[in-house]
């Protein structure tokens, strides 16, 4: 998607910007200076890993952490077609089981799991309250595509419940969801807790208790042939320590 | 419009062939690679499937619409910007060509803050009764916004090639205006009209990044043949190759089929 291949940039850009001042104000901490450690993670998780280079860069002097934002397939096919990763964060593990698959990764570990919420435009206009209200034939509801992570959780929360939704679009990313949500296109959307959260006033949640039973779980891994073996483990372990948990839980993700 | 080295008197310096057959494989190689992985044995199973089928219909359905759209709102348009003298005429002339070096996924947006719902025509189109978002007819409008220009541009200088000399001398022989646009200038600028209409067709069939902004993608009512292999890449890579292919072939089809229909070289 040309947006989140933008975002990548502006983040990396940002990212770079940042471990430029942090460079210099703190001067040499002994390790080598200008290395760099590339992380290929997830859409949805691009707040909360942005807070994560910038601790990752504090504790370690001179490593730069670029950042790349795709979707997960996307991430899987350049990380399979050599894309220089040293570490993957995926937003399912039907995706990071496809590295495994290759070899390109050794041992993932869950670190945060995510669930979906019903996304209102601000007041409701449509007086969405249930998941039995997204039947209604004349909502103009907008779900993901069944083909991408979160359209099958949609499709399995539709399943348990037993009911038939008809969307008028099927979008490909939870972030085109968002985005008619957010025009006011659509009367609702189908899109995940942290999505809500970072999408602020523009959204509405109506929390979903179904949604239980539909737990999207994000694995994390270094690749197997980074350039960064070590900090790479750090990043992952820096994920999986409290503190990255905490800083995951500020942006709306549950613990694994 | 054949170029041989044999019609110019001088030729061409041997050293520009070379960046040109670069230039050529440039573009080819691409294709060909991807050819190479087509999953031939599959290929035909692939490209009928019913969300396949369903989305090349949608995509030449829709092209030929805006195509027709753009030869109604166009053919005007780029007679007013190659006769026409007014103050700001340039600027407007620019403004036109807008759309051709927008990010199509702008063009969308843009077009979802005009006709959507919450847009600036949104409501008056909601009184009215018309509901545009998530239609067909989104996607028709978003490949007309893209694809407009390329008719325009391509109209505009083939009137400014042809002149106004033969229409000055109908015009003084007592012909009105409508008569002298379809007797003398349509006929002059025949070639260029088809080939601008040619372009936008199939610019319209590649159309993406405004589509999925602005429409959205549901089977059968706006998932064109470009978003079918977008989604399809997540889950079955070979059937995105093989659908890809399949645009790249028709597309080809439509452009030979005009050149091969296009009358006599004389007329250029």
């Amino acid at each position: 998607m040309r947006k989140h291949i933008a975002a990548a940039g502006v983040a990396a850009l940002a990212v770079t910007a940042l471990a430029g001042c942090g460079t210099s104000a703190s001067g040499d901490d002994g390790e080598d200076t200008g290395t760099t450690l590339t992380v290929f993670a997830a859409a949805s998780l691009k707040g909360s890993f942005e807070d994560l280079a910038e601790q990752f860069e504090a504790s370690h002097g001179g490593v730069d952490v670029r950042l790349s934002f795709a979707g997960s397939s996307d991430l899987v096919a350049q990380i399979q077609q050599g894309a220089p990763a040293d570490v993957f964060a995926s937003a399912d593990t039907a995706n990071m089981d496809k590295l495994v698959a290759d070899d390109l990764v050794a041992a993932p570990q869950d670190f945060a799991t995510n669930t979906l919420e019903i996304a209102v435009p601000p007041g409701n206009p449509a007086g969405v309250h249930t998941l039995a209200d997204l039947a209604d034939p004349d909502l103009a509801l907008v779900l993901c595509a069944p083909e991408v992570p979160c359209g099958a959780a949609s499709a399995k929360v539709e399943e348990a419940a037993g009911l038939d939704l008809q969307p008028v679009s099927e979008e490909q990313s939870v972030t085109d969801v968002l985005g008619k949500v957010t025009a006011g296109e659509a009367d609702a959307g189908l899109v995940y807790v942290t999505d809500v959260a970072a999408a602020g006033d523009d959204v509405e949640g109506v929390e979903l208790p179904e949604s239980a039973g539909a737990v999207n779980t994000y694995p994390i891994a270094p690749v197997a042939d980074a350039t960064q073996a070590d900090l790479a483990q750090e990043f992952v372990d820096l994920v999986l320590s409290d503190d990255g948990q905490q800083t995951l839980a500020g942006f709306g993700f549950a613990g694994p | 419009m054949r170029v041989s080295t044999g019609e110019s008197a001088v030729g061409l310096p041997r050293w520009a062939f070379v960046p040109a057959a670069m230039g050529g494989l440039f573009v080819l190689l691409p294709l060909v690679a991807m050819a190479t992985r087509v999953d031939w044995s599959s290929y035909w199973s692939l490209i009928t499937s019913e969300s396949a089928r369903a989305a090349l219909l949608l995509s030449l359905q829709t092209s030929a619409a805006s195509t027709v759209v753009c030869l109604v709102l166009g053919v005007p348009m780029s007679l007013v910007l190659a006769r026409c003298r007014f103050p700001g005429i340039d600027l407007l002339r620019s403004l036109v060509m807008v759309p051709l070096v927008l990010p199509p996924v702008v063009g969308g947006i843009a077009l979802l803050y005009t006709f959507g719902r919450r847009g600036l025509l949104g409501e008056t189109l909601q009184v009215a009764g018309v509901q545009i978002a998530f239609s067909t007819a989104a996607v028709v409008l978003a490949q007309t916004f893209v694809a407009l220009p390329f008719l325009v541009t391509s109209l505009e200088g083939a009137l400014r090639t042809a002149g106004a000399r033969y229409e000055a001398v109908a015009a003084s022989l007592g012909a009105r205006p409508t008569t002298v646009l379809r007797r003398v200038t349509l006929p002059l600028v025949w070639p260029g009209l088809l080939s601008g209409a040619v372009l936008s067709f199939a610019r319209a069939l590649g159309e993406f990044g405004a589509t999925i902004t602005f429409a959205g993608s549901l089977q059968g009512v706006t998932r064109t043949l470009p978003l079918e292999i977008y989604l399809q890449r997540e889950t079955d890579p070979d059937a995105a190759v093989a659908l890809s292919l399949l645009l790249v072939v028709v597309a080809v089809l439509v452009i030979a089929a005009t050149r091969q229909g296009r009358p006599g070289r004389g007329l250029l």
